[in-house]
């Protein structure tokens, strides 16, 4: 394999605790290595800025409300299609671009390992379809489990043992990455037209609460040792007041420790919590509590969080939270797909415009970078669009300017149609912080790296990690205009996906060597599992149970981690 | 001894069972027995078998229209240079075929400038444009099995087009909040004739034949407890209208299954949007899915795979260079009606027999090719016709459920020794086009 050598870079490095220095990055084999041969290719970056690729903890990027998405929404592509390369398809798609173009885009801005949020397990052999043609980026998907019915019936009898049983056979039988849940118990309701609002309404007909599920899964990934923690999205998303319902949630991690071999520190992950810090009683006292909820993250240390920025765009949201997105269509009236899947979870896509006249869509904007810009310890708090729902994950760079920039900030809250009210709901104009560019690395490298438990392979230059590496056409001590940052960042210099050049000068040069990352962890399945899988199969599931699991040859360039629960 | 295989998958219907056993002689060339399928399925696998009545080798037209045996090297360079000379060849089908096929097709298709359309042209896909209107509320089918208590059927007629629709998923299954099976569900029929499946209905509507768009805007209005004017609507008396729109109502959950006596009938697209804004007012009230009753076993998969490669589920024009998607415009019927294709290439279906004719003569003008394992209309207008394997039979590959569920169909029997697969053939042509552009 080639050998690259990255000359005179200011370095932002986490990993090795590098802050902008000038230094060289050396590649060999796919690796970071010390140093090269006399042969290796040489790149000059100086005056340039030298990252890890980026980690995307959280998108929805492939799978079947993805695709729904697509075909219902045939407008999201007018404008957007750009026509075969010499080494890419044809790709389209704005808010929810074509496999390829996600790929493409991902590498364009530097980024090379994305996780798949949301994956229904009965649905998991298309959502591995679609992330095998999805060119360049690592990936990974995570199997929901929070409206799981065997779940349930384990976490309801205390059966500590079969909910770890059954999450290790689930996620070898569906390639899946972590333990999903998103409106716990709510998503079930929802099969009756019903909801969990908090986090201690019984489902109906099943005896648990959110609380519990949340709490049961919360152990188990805990005692099995998991690479990456739960990753929550609570119940009462998108509501005035509910962040009460996320504080609530935040508290169940309380005295709970980590417990794991991979480096990760935290027992729960937030996701896209702009959604989840409302406050007001309704759409009038709408109003930010990003303090709220910041005072709490900060203080803890055992949690993640990401932000889920509204980024002012016309997009579509889509979710494995049922009964919000009909909600939310009785809100916009814009159609409306759901699907409920049996015994697993229910989903459901509505496009959205979040427009910047709008008051309660600017406030959903400020809140975003207030809770970036409230964080304490950027290696808890990964920038996030929750893409596609808040807006597209190709506007990364725009929110970077947001949170680098008080001037870009400022000018935004004083274009608003509603300024006044949208200052006055939210406290983004009364703070001035500016994320520097170490930061921005702790943000979208080496922390979401590190909360998935793939800190020492990703998101870092330390010799041995695989060398995925961006390189912006930026510098921090240069930077005159805000647009700048929004301008270098969509369009990374060079980009290496393990060691191959896939990226040069904004051009797709190599289709890299993709992979699909997935977690073994051994434990065996006891006969009690194996007979409730059976039985489930036989009477509720409409597929028979040796036509569920995802075959190997989905995942074709598998990446896979091992964990040993014992 | 014979052999037998288990959870086979059965490549026939959009309600892709998967159940079936088989059972193959010693050396798993033929099939001897056949469980759990419906007729239709169980034919397809027994048929299939019979090598006797196959052909097993390309064969091209000649002057005389008879059929002359080519290899397969002849029939892919045939194809590929086919392919990159037309400007604007139509790639139609894609629905008797795996997604992995498909997926090896589109990237011809695109090297190639084609249209890719697939058989929703003439089926579903006005359901697509309403859903790209107004959305689409729906559920898996074991979501009916589990909680169904109201199940409609619209316009279709499962007992011979789905045979096991009902007893797997819809009337039949007991699940998990319906212990009681059928007992526990009210069943409705709309259809302007009398079916094997009306019969058993609790209610029949006998829609009178193109008034489904008023039937179900008065459904609409009764729902929401408006007056209805006139005795009759849509040659249905007010009080069974009304006693409809009641028991629709009053259900836990309910379900529509749409077919092609409602898509393909006067309304068209205008009837789906009607049907999924009943869907989604009936929400309102209690849970209601709605879902279509998808006709080849993957048909669906074929809309997925389009969708993600291209964003639109059918009439994909890719012959500018990038994706375009305008039914009406880019569609199969139009293009050939319009004259517009100088190629023909048919996979997985068969235009043959159940496009128009005035555009099954511009076919048989053109240069083409069909891929089919059978002889069918189609094959017998195209200039060259490549048998390939069984999909689902000979060879297996993923196939998608008329609710979209992913379910990877399995191989039971080999094929006749030498036959190509779709997917074989096409990664050919496929190899032979990319050396043609580039020269």
């Amino acid at each position: 394999m080639s050998e690259y050598i990255i000359k005179n870079g200011n370095v932002y490095d986490p990993k090795t605790k590098v802050k902008g220095e000038v230094k060289d990055i050396c590649i060999k084999d796919g690796k970071i290595v010390d140093k090269v041969s006399s042969k290796a290719t040489s790149i000059d970056a100086k005056g340039k800025t030298v990252m890890a690729g980026g980690v995307e903890v959280h998108a929805h990027v492939a799978g079947p409300k993805v695709n729904e998405g697509r075909n219902f929404r045939p407008e999201d592509k007018l404008f957007s299609y750009q026509p075969a390369g010499k080494n890419t398809r044809m790709a389209g798609g704005f808010s929810i671009p074509t496999t390829f173009k996600t790929g493409y885009e991902y590498a364009r801005m530097g980024y090379t390992t994305v996780m798949e949020a949301a994956m229904p397990p009965i649905y998991a052999r298309h959502v591995h379809e679609e992330i095998k043609d999805t060119p360049i980026i690592d990936e990974a998907a995570f199997p929901v489990f929070g409206n799981n019915w065997f779940v349930f019936d384990y976490i309801k009898n205390n059966e500590m043992d079969n909910v770890m049983a059954y999450i290790s056979w689930l996620l070898k039988t569906t390639k899946g990455y972590a333990i999903k849940i998103v409106n716990p118990g709510g998503s079930e309701a929802w099969g009756w037209g019903e909801n969990c609002n908090t986090i201690h309404d019984p489902v109906p007909y099943f005896d648990i609460t959110p609380a519990e599920i949340m709490t049961g899964l919360l152990k188990a990934n805990e005692k099995m040792g998991l690479p990456h923690s739960i990753h929550v999205h609570t119940n009462n998303l998108g509501n005035p007041g509910n962040y009460e319902t996320t504080l609530d949630t935040f508290k169940l991690t309380q005295g709970v420790k980590p417990n794991n071999k991979f480096g990760r520190e935290q027992v729960l992950h937030h996701t896209h919590v702009q959604f989840h810090s409302y406050g007001g009683d309704s759409w009038g006292t709408f109003e930010s509590k990003a303090k709220e909820i910041m005072d709490y993250v900060n203080a803890n240390k055992n949690m993640t969080i990401d932000l889920g920025c509204v980024t002012l765009d016309e997009t579509t949201t889509m979710t494995a939270d049922g009964p919000f997105e009909h909600h939310l269509t009785t809100l916009n009236h814009l159609k409306w797909a759901n699907v409920d899947v049996e015994l697993e979870t229910s989903s459901g896509i509505v496009p959205y415009i979040y427009d910047p006249n709008i008051k309660v869509c600017a406030i959903q904007w400020a809140i975003g970078l207030e809770l970036a810009l409230y964080a304490k310890d950027p290696m808890r708090t990964f920038i996030t669009t929750d893409h596609p729902n808040a807006g597209p994950f190709t506007r990364y760079p725009r929110i970077y300017k947001w949170l680098m920039s008080d001037k870009s900030r400022q000018a935004m809250l004083k274009g608003f149609k509603h300024s006044d009210k949208v200052i006055a709901a939210t406290n983004l104009a009364s703070m001035d912080r500016e994320i520097s560019m170490y930061e921005l690395a702790e943000m979208t490298r080496a922390g979401p790296a590190k909360a998935l438990g793939l800190g020492n392979i990703f998101g870092g230059l330390d010799k041995g990690m695989d060398a995925d590496v961006g390189i912006y056409d930026i510098s921090e001590d240069k930077i005159t205009d805000p647009e700048q940052i929004e301008k270098a960042f969509s369009s990374a210099e060079y980009v290496f996906k393990s060691g191959t050049l896939v990226v040069n000068h904004g051009e797709i040069v190599s289709n890299g060597n993709k992979r699909t990352l997935w977690v073994d962890a051994k434990i065996p399945v006891n006969k009690q599992v194996e007979r409730d899988v059976q039985m489930k199969f036989l009477k509720y599931y409409s597929v028979n149970l040796n036509n569920y699991e995802v075959s190997d040859h989905y995942v074709p360039n598998p990446y896979v981690i091992e964990v040993d629960t014992n | 001894m014979s052999k037998c295989v288990t959870d086979v998958i059965c490549p026939f219907c959009g309600t892709l069972c998967d159940d079936l056993i088989i059972t193959t002689d010693d050396e798993g060339k033929k099939v001897t027995g056949v469980e759990n399928a419906c007729a239709i399925g169980a034919e397809k696998f027994l048929h299939s078998s019979d090598h006797a009545h196959r052909v097993t080798r390309p064969r091209k037209m000649q002057e005389d229209k008879s059929f002359k045996e080519i290899s397969y090297d002849e029939a892919i360079e045939y194809t590929a240079q086919l392919l990159s000379k037309a400007k604007k060849p139509l790639m139609y089908g894609w629905s008797s075929t795996s997604c992995e096929a498909q997926s090896v097709g589109h990237e011809i298709a695109e090297l190639c400038g084609a249209v890719v359309d697939n058989t929703a042209a003439v089926c579903h896909g006005t359901t697509l444009i309403a859903l790209q209107n107004v959305g689409i509320p729906s559920c898996t089918l074991g979501e009916i099995k589990n909680r169904a208590d109201r199940v409609v059927f619209w316009g279709c007629n499962p007992a011979h087009a789905h045979p096991r629709h009902m007893s797997r998923y819809s009337i039949f299954p007991r699940g998990y909040f319906t212990g009681k099976g059928s007992k526990q569900r009210k069943m409705i029929v709309v259809d302007p004739r009398c079916t094997d499946t009306s019969s058993i209905a609790d209610i029949h509507l006998q829609v009178e034949q193109g008034y489904d768009y008023e039937l179900l805007q008065a459904l609409r209005a009764a729902v929401r407890g408006e007056p209805l004017s006139g005795d009759f609507i849509a040659g249905v008396p007010k009080e069974r209208v009304i006693e409809a729109a009641e028991t629709l109502k009053s259900g836990r959950f309910g379900v529509i299954f749409f077919g092609m006596g409602v898509t393909q009938s006067l309304g068209k697209d205008h009837n789906i949007d009607a049907a999924i804004c009943l869907t989604k007012d009936l929400n309102d009230y209690t849970k209601f899915s709605i879902i279509a009753m998808r006709g080849h076993y993957n048909v669906t998969g074929s809309g997925q795979v389009l969708g993600w490669q291209f964003g639109f589920p059918y009439s994909v024009d890719l012959s500018r260079g990038f994706a375009r998607y305008n039914p009406g415009e880019t569609g199969t019927i139009e293009i050939l009606k319009r004259q517009e294709a100088d190629a023909v290439f048919v996979l997985g279906s068969d235009p043959g027999a159940h496009f128009p004719q005035q555009c099954v003569k511009e076919i048989a003008k053109l240069p083409s090719v069909a891929i089919d394992p059978h002889i069918t209309p189609t094959t017998e207008i195209c200039n060259v016709h490549v048998p390939v394997a069984f999909v689902g039979v000979e060879v297996g590959g993923n196939c998608y459920r008329m609710d979209n569920v992913p379910i990877e169909s399995r191989k039971v029997v080999e094929p006749p020794e030498g036959m190509m697969t779709d997917q074989e053939f096409l990664s050919a042509v496929l190899k032979r086009v990319r050396e043609l552009k580039a020269d």
